[in-house]
């Protein structure tokens, strides 16, 4: 909403507005902090996932390397907690834009919720979901998807989760002394069991099924970069979330979220730690694979 | 009490004299004849004078016998006699020495009828006999080298139609420190040749029963030499003279007979009579071509530098032209190291030898011969820093001792290099170090399998604890010891984790990692619960930091958690956790270090747990699995459709529009 204000004096006046023209501009799905919650998140999610995968698969030798190149066991560990703090300190930030949100755009909760554009899971996604299968199936046309698809919402609150899972063990294994004031020590073992199985779901989640919907899906291949440029190609926005394009364009609103695209050298920026990330991210799934597979014990 | 009845017989017979004198004979009737000098009688056709001085007999020791006392066969006869008398049986009274004499070699040739042999009157006169105390006897002590002298002097019929293996005997014995002592200082307590060679058993020395037979030799000098022991102190063990004269070197051996001088080395089978001949380089043995080259100074540098060649190379024979032509035997270094050799003798290298194994090492493949050392002189074989290389001679891989060894152990002399041990020696030149033969002694070195080696599994901590004695005693307080831990299971002992040849510094990095693996020998489910925890993939990863089994069990003192003196004792447990959680409270205690979360009978909580956790991720995975799969057919027709559009819609453009075909080409390629 910020990037709409910052772009209003590139903005084409609305009369001039085109099929060539709106090709050119692209569409703004992601606000900065967003964007930058997301890059931030996803150093933070792959310090985590590396420094715990050492230490979960400690018994193959990939461990054995990643912990040297983490400095050790020890330095790997202030490097797991420094990004777990990084990771609750994206989750404040975000529920504080939430609120900020709430009071300057929607007014009140309700609106916020239950709007036609709140991640939370409504009506609309069931019949998305049914719709989906059906088009998989080829009994039925694709849906028309709204702002947020149920798999994007899915992904949304898997993030919630796991930061309530994993974060609350995490704290319980960091502050132990403290917590076995009042719990007993063998919390600590179970905590460890969650903490450590969540954290696989997660990770194997995130790399696999999120990498897939989001990047590997055949017409986004190899990487969709919206996330980061918060930018989507106008076409792409048209026939991806149809209604959110149809109800903007009956607001009146959708020249709002009209952005020049950026610049060549920041979108092949953005690729490259687009790739690294990815990189690291499927590494990541082959070496738990061959974990499980090969020296699981 | 042979003597007292001799004395009570002398008494009888005098008295029975006296009386008799009423009865039979008296001296007087005797004298009537023999008392005239020119009376003659016959012995054998031959006219010999009969006279005997009375004055003389009445002072001799007889002189209070009647002449009937010896001469028997007198008895009741009518006077005066017949010419021909019996030979006087001294043995009547004095059985003891007529018996010895008998016996001796003087005896014996008298019995083969040699003219030469002497009779006691040939010692000890006729009718004057005096006691050896009176300086005029013939066997006073002044006398007795000039009486032994008649026969055996140069020249005489004996020396020279008798085999006698001395010359000169009287000559030398006169110049010897005993003779010049008796002879010329007049010294009535120096030796004469009765002290040595005993009055009337005088015997050849090849005869065991003879005072100078190579066994009793030291015994009859120690009658005099009564401490000699203390003046060969740092030779030889005095007892051992007379235990092992077969071996060792006789008094006889290094001070000659009758040229017994203060100083032995001048003379006889000194050093320097050695070395005129094995002083020279060419010197070879004649049988095995072996050089016989001795030099002084590797001698004279050595441990042995106080003891003479003949001590060592004993049979030697002084008598000889070349002394050592008598000898049969090898040096036998056990003859002075008698406890040394014994153990020795048990060991696995003294089996070999026994068995004339040619692998099997004696004393000097180690010691060294003439150049032998003590263990504290650096330049010595077995100096701490240099038995390793010695012991290498043969266990080095591929020497003769590491070929015939079928153990476990092998490439020991790299491995002892490299272990705290070797470097401790090696390096750090410290030679407390144990080194081979402080864990394998030096001369009980005997196989591990072996109940008396000191490697053997019973013996290993008291090996150890020789050097390590706080450790032991701690050990021997620990279930693992054998007399703690009552189990018919192995217990560990010392090297089990510390290894033999390879142990390390406990705090060292790779030692601190393995030991986990090595209690997880034996303690195999435990181990490996161990490395579910944090403490245990930690390790895994290749750090020390987190708790290892000692850390929290104890090392040398692991006891049972059962145990109140168990660092894991609910006494103790919570100071355990301390030693590294410092906030560690009871509770904090109940955190499962062995946890499995595969035992739902021991961890039910746990195991639930897993398998809830497992059962979301799998439930997840297959959700989302599935909804991917369905949608990738899909999802492959949307992109060919793009496709086609943009393939359209780009031709329909050309060539207005250029940016958003490269990124376009760019993603599909």
């Amino acid at each position: 909403m910020q990037d709409a204000s910052h772009t209003a004096e590139v903005v084409v006046p609305p009369s001039a507005l085109t099929e060539v023209v709106a090709e050119e501009r692209q569409f703004l799905r992601f606000s900065r902090l967003n964007r930058i919650l997301h890059i931030v998140m996803i150093v933070s999610f792959m310090s985590l996932a590396l420094t715990g995968m050492t230490l979960k698969f400690s018994y193959t030798g990939w461990a054995v390397i990643l912990g040297k190149l983490f400095g050790g066991f020890e330095s790997a560990g202030y490097i797991h907690r420094l990004a777990a703090v990084l990771m609750v300190g994206i989750f404040v930030a975000h529920i504080a834009n939430l609120v900020q949100r709430k009071r300057k755009e929607f007014g009140s909760w309700k609106a916020l919720l239950f709007g036609p554009d709140s991640m939370l899971f409504n009506k609309k996604d069931w019949q998305d979901f049914v719709g989906n299968i059906k088009w998989f199936l080829g009994k039925g046309p694709r849906p028309k998807y709204g702002r947020w698809t149920y798999w994007e919402k899915f992904d949304y609150f898997a993030v919630f989760w796991g930061i309530f899972v994993i974060g609350s063990t995490g704290f319980m294994l960091w502050f132990s002394e403290f917590f076995t004031h009042f719990m007993p020590g063998q919390l600590l073992n179970v905590a460890t069991i969650i903490h450590s199985d969540e954290a696989l779901l997660a990770v194997g989640f995130i790399f696999t099924v999120h990498f897939f919907n989001t990047h590997l899906r055949p017409e986004k291949f190899p990487m969709d970069i919206c996330v980061f440029s918060g930018r989507m190609d106008f076409e792409e926005f048209k026939r991806d979330k149809p209604l959110e394009y149809e109800a903007l364009l009956k607001s009146g609103e959708l020249e709002k979220y009209l952005v020049e695209p950026y610049p060549p050298i920041v979108i092949r920026a953005i690729r490259v730690f687009g790739w690294t990330a990815l990189t690291i991210g499927f590494s990541i799934v082959v070496w738990i694979i061959y974990a499980m597979l090969f020296a699981y014990r | 009490m042979k003597k007292l009845s001799k004395h009570l017989l002398v008494i009888a017979v005098s008295l029975a004299a006296g009386m008799s004198s009423l009865l039979a004979q008296e001296n007087d009737e005797c004298f009537l004849c023999h008392g005239d000098k020119t009376q003659v009688g016959k012995r054998k056709g031959k006219t010999i004078p009969v006279f005997v001085a009375e004055k003389k007999f009445a002072n001799s020791v007889h002189g209070s016998l009647g002449c009937i006392s010896c001469h028997a066969d007198l008895e009741g006869k009518e006077l005066p006699h017949e010419d021909e008398l019996a030979v006087v049986e001294c043995g009547t009274c004095h059985d003891t020495q007529q018996e010895q004499h008998a016996r001796s070699l003087h005896g014996k040739a008298i019995l083969r009828g040699d003219p030469l042999a002497p009779q006691c009157k040939d010692c000890h006169g006729y009718h004057d006999v005096v006691s050896g105390k009176d300086p005029l006897s013939p066997v006073a002590a002044l006398q007795v080298p000039y009486l032994c002298g008649k026969c055996h002097q140069e020249g005489t019929p004996v020396t020279k139609q008798r085999t006698i293996h001395q010359d000169h005997i009287l000559e030398n014995f006169s110049e010897s420190i005993h003779g010049e002592g008796l002879l010329r200082k007049g010294l009535i307590v120096a030796p004469h040749c009765a002290t040595c060679h005993t009055a009337h058993s005088i015997l050849p020395h090849t005869d065991p029963a003879s005072s100078i037979a190579r066994r009793n030799i030291a015994a009859t000098c120690t009658k005099c030499h009564a401490q000699i022991e203390t003046v060969h102190r740092k030779v030889i063990r005095g007892e051992l003279w007379e235990k092992q004269a077969h071996i060792l070197p006789a008094c006889v051996d290094c001070h000659q007979p009758h040229k017994v001088r203060k100083v032995f080395y001048s003379l006889g089978m000194s050093n320097a009579d050695c070395l005129r001949c094995h002083s020279n380089k060419d010197l070879k043995s004649g049988e095995d071509g072996r050089s016989l080259y001795a030099r002084e100074e590797d001698l004279s540098h050595s441990r042995h530098s106080k003891i003479a060649c003949s001590q060592c190379h004993s049979e030697v024979n002084a008598s000889h032209v070349r002394p050592c032509e008598t000898i049969t035997k090898k040096v036998d270094c056990a003859s002075c190291h008698e406890e040394v050799g014994q153990q020795f003798a048990n060991s696995m290298h003294g089996q070999l030898v026994a068995k004339n194994d040619p692998n099997g090492p004696t004393c000097k493949e180690c010691h060294g011969t003439h150049t032998v050392k003590g263990k504290l002189d650096p330049k010595s074989p077995i100096f701490a820093t240099n038995i390793p290389g010695l012991c290498a001679r043969c266990h080095r891989e591929g020497e003769k001792a590491a070929v015939r060894y079928t153990g476990e152990q092998h490439d020991i002399i790299a491995h002892y290099t490299e272990s705290i041990h070797g470097k401790g020696l090696m390096k750090s030149g410290l030679t407390v170090t144990a080194t081979c033969t402080n864990c394998h002694t030096a001369h009980s070195v005997l196989p591990k399998n072996d109940p008396a080696s000191s490697v053997n599994p019973r013996n290993v901590p008291a090996t150890c604890g020789r050097c390590h004695h706080g450790i032991e005693d701690q050990f021997e307080k620990s279930i693992h010891f054998k007399k703690i831990g009552q189990t018919d299971k192995q217990l560990p002992i010392c090297s089990d984790c510390h290894s033999a040849h390879t142990i390390q510094r406990a705090d060292a990095q790779g030692f601190k990692l393995e030991i986990m693996s090595k209690c997880g020998r034996c303690h195999e489910d435990i181990a490996r619960t161990y490395f579910d925890t944090y403490h245990g993939k930690v390790s895994q990863l290749g750090y020390t930091k987190t708790a290892k089994c000692y850390d929290c069990h104890g090392a040398h003192d692991i006891l049972p958690t059962s145990d109140p003196e168990s660092h894991l004792s609910r006494e103790n447990v919570v100071a355990t956790c301390q030693k590294c959680h410092e906030g560690a409270t009871r509770r904090f205690a109940g955190y499962l270090t062995h946890a499995t979360h595969h035992d739902p009978e021991k961890y039910p909580i746990l195991f639930w747990t897993f398998w809830g956790m497992t059962s979301l991720l799998v439930g997840t995975f297959v959700f989302g699995g599935v909804h991917t799969l369905l949608w990738l057919p899909r999802a492959v027709q949307m992109r060919r459709e793009l496709n086609k559009e943009k393939t359209e819609k780009l031709r329909a453009l050309v060539p207005k529009q250029e940016e958003k075909p490269p990124e376009d080409e760019g993603t599909t390629g």
